[in-house]
C-alpha cells in the first residue's frame, strides 16, 4: 500500500512544531500503525534523517504508550483499539494520514509525537492508599463482591491511562480517566474506607492539572480503546458531591496542624 | 463551608449549570402549556395572563428565581468555556467529531441566540418595546398582531429550534451531570429529553405558524 504520511514534527518541548510531509510506499496492509512508523524511521535513518519519536511498548493494546491522533481521531479509525492494534489495511492506498500528537495544556510536547502525560499519574497518586491488611494472604471468598459490581469495577479498571479520553475531548477533560480510576476502587468493599477523601482529593487534582470539565459529547467514550462507558462520569459527579456533602472535618490534619 | 470547593471544581460548575437549567426547563413547559391556550380563544388566554399577573408577589418571587437562574447559568457556562478554552492552547490541524451530536457541539452558540432571544421576546411581548401595537393585558391581540411580521415569526421558530437542540443534549445531559443517570448499556439513548425537546420546540412554534398561517387571527 501507499500513503503519504503528514506528521507533527518538534525537536523539543520549548521548539516550535510544524508538519511534515512523507512518502510512505511499500507499505504491507498488515503492519500495525506502529510497524509502519518502524519502517518510515528506517528509511528515514538509512537516509541520515531524524527519525520521527513516537511513544510505544506493549503493541498489545495494555500499556496506553501509543498515543496519537490519527486523521483527527485519537487512535485512529478503529473502535475499541488502541494506535498499536490499528493496521495499515484500514485504511485506504494514496490516503493522506495527519498524525498529531495528544493537544493538551496539561500534556506537554516532549519530542515529535511523544508527551508528557504525567498529570494523569498525579491524578492517581492523590488518591493515595486504600487501607488493606497486609501479612499473609487471605482466603479467596472472605470479602463478599457482588457479581455485577466487580463486573462494572473490572470494566472500570480496565483504564490503561492513554490520554485518548483527554485528546479526544472537544473540552480537553480528563473526567473519563478520572471517574474510570474512582469507579473501579469505589465499587469494591476495599475501596470503601477512603472512598471520600480519595474522591475528593482526585477531583481536585484533576481541575489543578488544567484539564477542562465534562459537558457529556460522548468522544472520549468512543476514543477510549477499552471503550469505558460515560456512565463512570455520571458515578463521579454523583460521589464528588456526596463525599463533599458529608465530609467530616480532617482531623489529622488539625491535630498537625 | 462545603460548597465552596464544590463551586470552584469543575463539576460543581456543572452542577449548578444543571440546577439552573432544569429549573428553566420547568419554567419553559409552563409556559408552552400556557401559550397552547391561544388556540382557545382569546378569552381563555388573556385571563390566564390576567390570573398570572394576578398572583402579585409571587409572579415576582418567580421571576426573580428565574432571572437568578439564567444568571448563575451564563456564569457558569463562560467560566466553563474559558477553562475549556485554557486546556488545549493549540488546537488540531486536524479533528473529526465522531459521535456527539450537533445539538452538543452547538450549546454555547446556541445558548447566546436564546440570550438574544429572550430580550427580545421581553421587549416585544412583556414590556411592549418593540411591539408594533402592544395593547396591555391584551395577550392574544399582542401575539397575533406582533407574529404577523413575518421576519419577526421567522426568528421566533428559528429560536424555538435553537431551543429544541438546547433541550436535546441538555435534559439528557445534566441528569448525567447530577449522577442521577443510573448506568445503562446504552447511554446515548435519552428517551425523556427527546420528547422533552420535541413538545417544548413543536409547542411553542405552534403559535407563529399559527399565525402566519391565518389559523388564529
Ligand atoms: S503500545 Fe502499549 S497500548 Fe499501544
Amino acid at each position: 500500500m501507499e500513503f503519504t504520511l503528514r506528521v507533527w514534527r518538534q525537536a523539543g518541548p520549548a521548539a516550535a512544531g510544524g508538519f511534515v510531509d512523507y512518502p510512505a510506499p511499500d507499505i504491507s496492509p498488515d503492519a500495525s500503525f506502529l510497524e509502519m512508523l518502524d519502517v518510515i524511521n528506517e528509511r528515514l535513518s538509512e537516509r541520515g534523517d531524524e527519525p520521527i519519536a513516537f511513544s510505544h511498548d506493549c503493541r498489545e493494546g495494555i500499556c496506553g504508550s501509543c498515543a496519537m491522533m490519527i486523521d483527527g481521531v485519537a487512535h485512529g479509525p478503529v473502535s475499541g483499539a488502541a494506535t498499536c492494534q490499528v493496521h495499515m489495511r484500514s485504511f485506504r492506498t494514496g490516503d493522506t494520514l495527519t498524525i498529531e500528537p495528544w493537544r493538551s495544556v496539561a500534556f506537554p510536547v516532549i519530542k515529535d509525537l511523544v508527551t508528557d502525560r504525567a498529570a494523569l499519574d498525579r491524578i492517581i497518586q492523590a488518591g493515595g492508599f486504600i487501607t488493606a491488611p497486609t501479612g499473609g494472604a487471605r482466603d479467596a471468598n472472605e470479602i463478599l463482591v457482588p457479581k455485577d459490581a466487580a463486573d462494572a469495577a473490572m470494566d472500570a479498571a480496565s483504564c490503561i491511562g492513554c490520554g485518548a479520553c483527554v485528546a479526544a475531548c472537544p473540552n480537553g477533560s480528563a473526567s473519563l480517566f478520572t471517574a474510570a480510576k474512582l469507579t473501579h476502587l469505589g465499587l469494591l468493599p476495599q475501596g470503601q474506607p477512603e472512598r471520600s477523601r480519595r474522591t475528593i482529593s482526585m477531583v481536585a487534582q484533576m481541575d489543578r492539572e488544567h484539564f477542562g470539565h465534562c459537558t457529556m459529547f460522548g468522544e472520549c467514550q468512543e476514543a477510549c480503546p477499552k471503550q469505558i462507558s460515560i456512565d463512570v462520569i455520571a458515578r463521579m459527579n454523583r460521589d464528588y458531591v456526596r463525599a463533599l456533602a458529608t465530609a467530616r472535618p480532617d482531623r489529622t490534619a488539625a491535630a498537625a496542624g | 463551608m462545603w460548597w465552596m470547593p464544590l463551586y470552584r471544581s469543575t463539576i460543581g460548575k456543572k452542577v449548578i449549570m444543571a440546577v439552573t437549567g432544569l429549573i428553566m426547563v420547568g419554567f419553559v413547559v409552563v409556559h408552552m402549556l400556557g401559550n397552547l391556550q391561544a388556540f382557545q380563544g382569546p378569552e381563555r388566554i388573556n385571563a390566564y395572563s390576567a390570573f398570572l399577573h394576578s398572583t402579585g408577589e409571587l409572579l415576582w418571587v418567580a421571576r426573580t428565581v428565574l432571572l437568578v437562574a439564567v444568571i448563575l447559568h451564563i456564569d457558569a457556562a463562560v467560566q466553563l468555556t474559558r477553562i475549556a478554552r485554557a486546556a488545549r492552547p493549540l488546537q488540531y490541524a486536524e479533528r473529526r467529531p465522531q459521535v456527539s451530536t450537533l445539538a452538543s457541539r452547538t450549546m454555547r452558540w446556541g445558548g447566546v441566540v436564546l440570550v438574544a432571544f429572550i430580550v427580545f421576546h421581553i421587549l416585544h411581548m412583556t414590556t411592549g418595546t418593540v411591539h408594533p401595537s402592544f395593547a396591555a393585558g391584551d395577550v392574544y391581540h399582542n401575539l397575533v398582531t406582533g407574529l404577523r411580521v413575518w421576519p419577526v415569526a421567522i426568528f421566533y421558530l428559528l429560536a424555538m429550534a435553537a431551543l429544541g437542540l438546547h433541550l436535546y443534549h441538555g435534559v439528557w445531559s445534566s441528569a448525567r451531570t447530577l449522577g442521577v443517570a443510573r448506568p445503562t448499556p446504552h447511554p446515548f439513548h435519552r428517551p425523556v429529553a427527546v420528547v422533552v425537546a420535541v413538545a417544548v420546540a413543536v409547542g411553542f412554534a405552534l403559535i407563529p405558524v399559527a399565525v402566519l398561517a391565518g389559523w388564529i387571527r
